[in-house]
């Protein structure tokens, strides 16, 4: 295939390629007809064809259902010289995502139809599908409930105060309630304020070596279980933003025994690096919540591997390169993560065996468009070619200097990760990614 | 030894030999601080700047006369007359500074690995003369010179540090120091002062100050910083001196000798009682600052000694 990265997908052969998922045998090769953007035809790749159109040979690679990372900070508006919502969808599709859910902490916030409408408008006849989350109260102030039926009107899928908690326990009780009339989820990050205070990262020995105020796993273990209380009183959905402890991980597990309507979502850099990164001082490894120890890692791996943990997802915070270069008390949290996702969750997950490629559709498409009420895609004839291709074989280096995304921050810069997205296809258009 | 650090950012990772080798350097520079024209040219035509981000006393004065006192060209920077008033970043300042050929930087600044980024803004040697709540390198090396002159050697001494373990940049580097050293290390302080799992330091840890004392040959002393009254980690500072502070009716229970130390400067009647600070039977302080300079010529002369190869 020649020509643009990004064009139509008017006439397409994807051939020899293996599909990953449900009712497919991962031995066998498959050719996928697409036609003005729909899935036409699925055929064994031995069949004859007399297709006239634009062949990719995709022997050794693997075709997943479009790829959603439902937790994304893009920034716009107010800080486009972060990050862009076009911007933020360039990197998303080069890590092999097609669609995103952008959390509302922008300037003005995601509070009102406006914005709503906004996002949705500038990202119209794209490959890349934005999904936005609106906030639960007004300028995530915590004082007074957003128009939530308004938003979910104009297009909003959950509602969040990411970046903290709701601290008042009425005001989240009225979100739940409220909010079970549009069968949406409330998306809490789960934090004590005055437990974390002015902390920078985990509360550990290694916190205590440094010198550095810590972050407790303990505050996030009691907004986890009051949250847990109060979804179980008001019988709302509650789903559990970058779960990052292991007594977070044990309250969710007993959560979902006994019929609470919960979900819970990780990062890939929660299940890659522990607080031992900090020794560095070096400020890509500042996010919130912060790097946990290793018994916390091992809880979150369990947590995915048992079903606890539904979904991975990036929390991908750009951010300038002149905020997050400095003293790491002064550096602001969160690291990008688009375009290291899939390689990590193959060098952590898949390699190891802990998660199969079909766990990682259910974690990365499935359940996260299930949590949000949405359909999620199928590689089927007559659906629309929602896909996400990956080179199993593509081992890589990661360069921070060769992003898509506007900011530089993440902690992952010279890793060599296994597995990268080849391309991606969706709403009628093709990306093939760079090498 | 060849001293092979080119910054030195805290006592963490520095092994027994090389914390002698300062001391014993140190030990040839009283020697010149006692002559009547107390200075060497050891380092003429190199120049050093500090950068103090936060306002300091002695630390200061001691390392702008360690300097002099070795020769060298001397800058000195605070942020209330520089331009991080106007928002300049601690790399652009440490860059700005560094283009005008500086050799050496001592910084002390209030955020934790200040001293480990700014090995990566510049070139020349970095000295941390204090970083937050992390590490103070030079004072835990002249407390343990001042502890050596006194007792000769430091392993197997029994050193009780007691107060804000928390807080104290002086607590983690005498921590690392002393124990590289073999020494025996306790803390004593309110529960809320006791760094998270501060067990795995190797130390033993008491609440009880009389316990601490009666474990200890040396009782090091930590500033009460005034601000932390109102962030609860003690009730007042009148039961925080009932129940922490360090009396010589506590030290006659005790009944055994002990000295001790302060990095100061010393809330007199909070954590430590002025008939102890300033009776020399008991009180070393003076003698620490004294070995402030020795310590930090010491330093200088064997990162700069690199320099002059």
């Amino acid at each position: 295939m020649s020509g643009s990265k990004f064009q139509k997908a008017e006439k397409i052969l994807l051939k020899n390629v293996t599909i990953i998922d449900d009712g497919y045998n991962e031995q066998k090769q498959w050719d996928i007809f697409i036609i003005d953007g729909k899935i036409n035809a699925i055929n064994p790749t031995s069949e004859k064809t007399d297709f006239n159109g634009a062949v990719l040979d995709l022997s050794g690679k693997l075709a997943l259902p479009g790829l959603l990372d439902m937790h994304v900070h893009f920034r716009e508006p107010g800080r486009e010289d972060e990050e862009t919502l076009k911007s933020g969808a360039h990197s998303a599709m080069a890590g092999g995502f097609t669609a995103a859910c952008t959390m509302p902490n922008t300037n003005p916030a995601t509070d009102n139809r406006e914005v709503i409408e906004f996002i949705l408008d500038e990202m119209k006849n794209h490959l890349f599908s934005i999904y936005p989350i609106a906030a639960i109260t007004k300028d995530q102030q915590g004082e007074k409930l957003a128009e939530m039926a308004e938003l979910v009107d104009a297009g909003a899928v959950a509602f969040s105060d990411d970046g903290k908690s709701v601290a008042n326990s009425l005001l989240l009780r009225r979100a739940l309630e409220y909010s079970k009339m549009f069968n949406v989820p409330i998306i809490e990050h789960c934090e004590d304020a005055h437990l974390v205070g002015s902390g920078d990262m985990h509360e550990g020995f290694v916190s205590s070596n440094l010198g550095l105020a810590g972050m407790p796993a303990i505050a996030e273990d009691v907004i986890v279980a009051r949250n847990l209380m109060l979804a179980e009183y008001t019988g709302g959905k509650i789903h559990i933003a970058h779960i990052s402890t292991k007594g977070a991980v044990d309250l969710v597990r007993q959560a979902k025994d006994k019929g609470i309507d919960v979900t819970a979502e990780a990062t890939p850099h929660h299940f890659s690096l522990t607080d031992e990164a900090v020794r560095s001082f070096d400020s890509n490894f500042k996010m919130n919540p912060p790097l946990r120890s290793e018994e916390h890692v091992a809880a979150i791996i369990e947590g995915l591997k048992d079903g606890t943990i539904d979904a991975i997802v990036t929390d991908h915070a750009p951010h300038s390169i002149e905020e997050k270069d400095a003293e790491f008390s002064a550096a602001p949290f969160g690291i990008i993560g688009l375009e290291t996702a899939l390689g990590l969750v193959a060098k952590q997950l898949v390699k190891p065996g802990i998660l199969s490629w079909q766990d990682i559709v259910q974690k990365m498409c499935k359940n996260p468009y299930r949590i949000l009420g949405l359909e999620a895609p199928q590689i089927k004839a007559g659906e629309i070619a929602n896909l996400t291709i990956i080179d199993p074989a593509g081992e890589w280096e990661v360069d921070k200097f060769n992003m898509k995304s506007r900011s530089r921050n993440t902690p992952f810069h010279g890793w060599k990760l296994p597995v990268r997205a080849f391309a991606v296809l969706n709403n009628g258009y093709f990306y093939l990614a760079e090498k | 030894m060849s001293f092979k650090r080119k910054h030195l950012l805290g006592l963490e990772d520095v092994s027994a030999e090389e914390i002698t080798h300062i001391l014993n350097t140190a030990e040839t520079f009283k020697e010149v601080l006692a002559r009547p024209i107390p200075k060497v040219p050891t380092l003429r035509g190199k120049t050093i700047v500090n950068l103090f981000y936060e306002a300091s006393t002695r630390t200061r004065f001691s390392f702008e006369l360690a300097e002099k006192r070795l020769s060298a060209d001397t800058l000195n920077f605070s942020t209330s007359t520089s331009s991080v008033k106007k928002g300049e970043s601690l790399r652009d300042t440490a860059q700005n500074i560094e283009a005008m050929k500086v050799d050496m930087v001592v910084i002390r600044h209030s955020a934790p690995g200040a001293p480990h980024y700014l090995t990566q803004c510049i070139k020349g040697s970095v000295i941390n003369a204090g970083d937050g709540c992390h590490e103070h390198p030079t004072q835990a090396l002249l407390d343990m010179l001042t502890i050596r002159d006194k007792y000769k050697y430091l392993k197997g001494l029994r050193v009780a540090i007691i107060g804000d373990i928390l807080h104290s940049r002086v607590a983690r580097s005498n921590i690392y120091g002393l124990t590289t050293m073999g020494a025996e290390v306790a803390l004593c302080a309110p529960q809320t002062m006791i760094p998270y799992e501060a067990e795995k330091w190797n130390v033993r840890i008491f609440n009880d100050v009389d316990e601490a004392i009666a474990f200890a040959d040396i009782v090091m002393a930590l500033r009460i910083q005034m601000e932390r009254q109102t962030q609860n980690f003690f009730p007042t500072l009148r039961e925080y001196h009932n129940y922490f502070g360090i009396t010589k009716e506590r030290l006659d229970r005790a009944n055994k000798k002990i000295t001790i130390m302060h990095p100061g400067p010393i809330n007199r009647g909070i954590e430590l009682d002025s008939d102890l600070a300033d009776d020399d039977r008991y009180s070393v302080i003076l003698n620490q600052v004294t070995n402030g300079v020795a310590i930090r010529m010491a330093v200088l002369y064997l990162l700069g000694g690199e320099l002059q190869e």
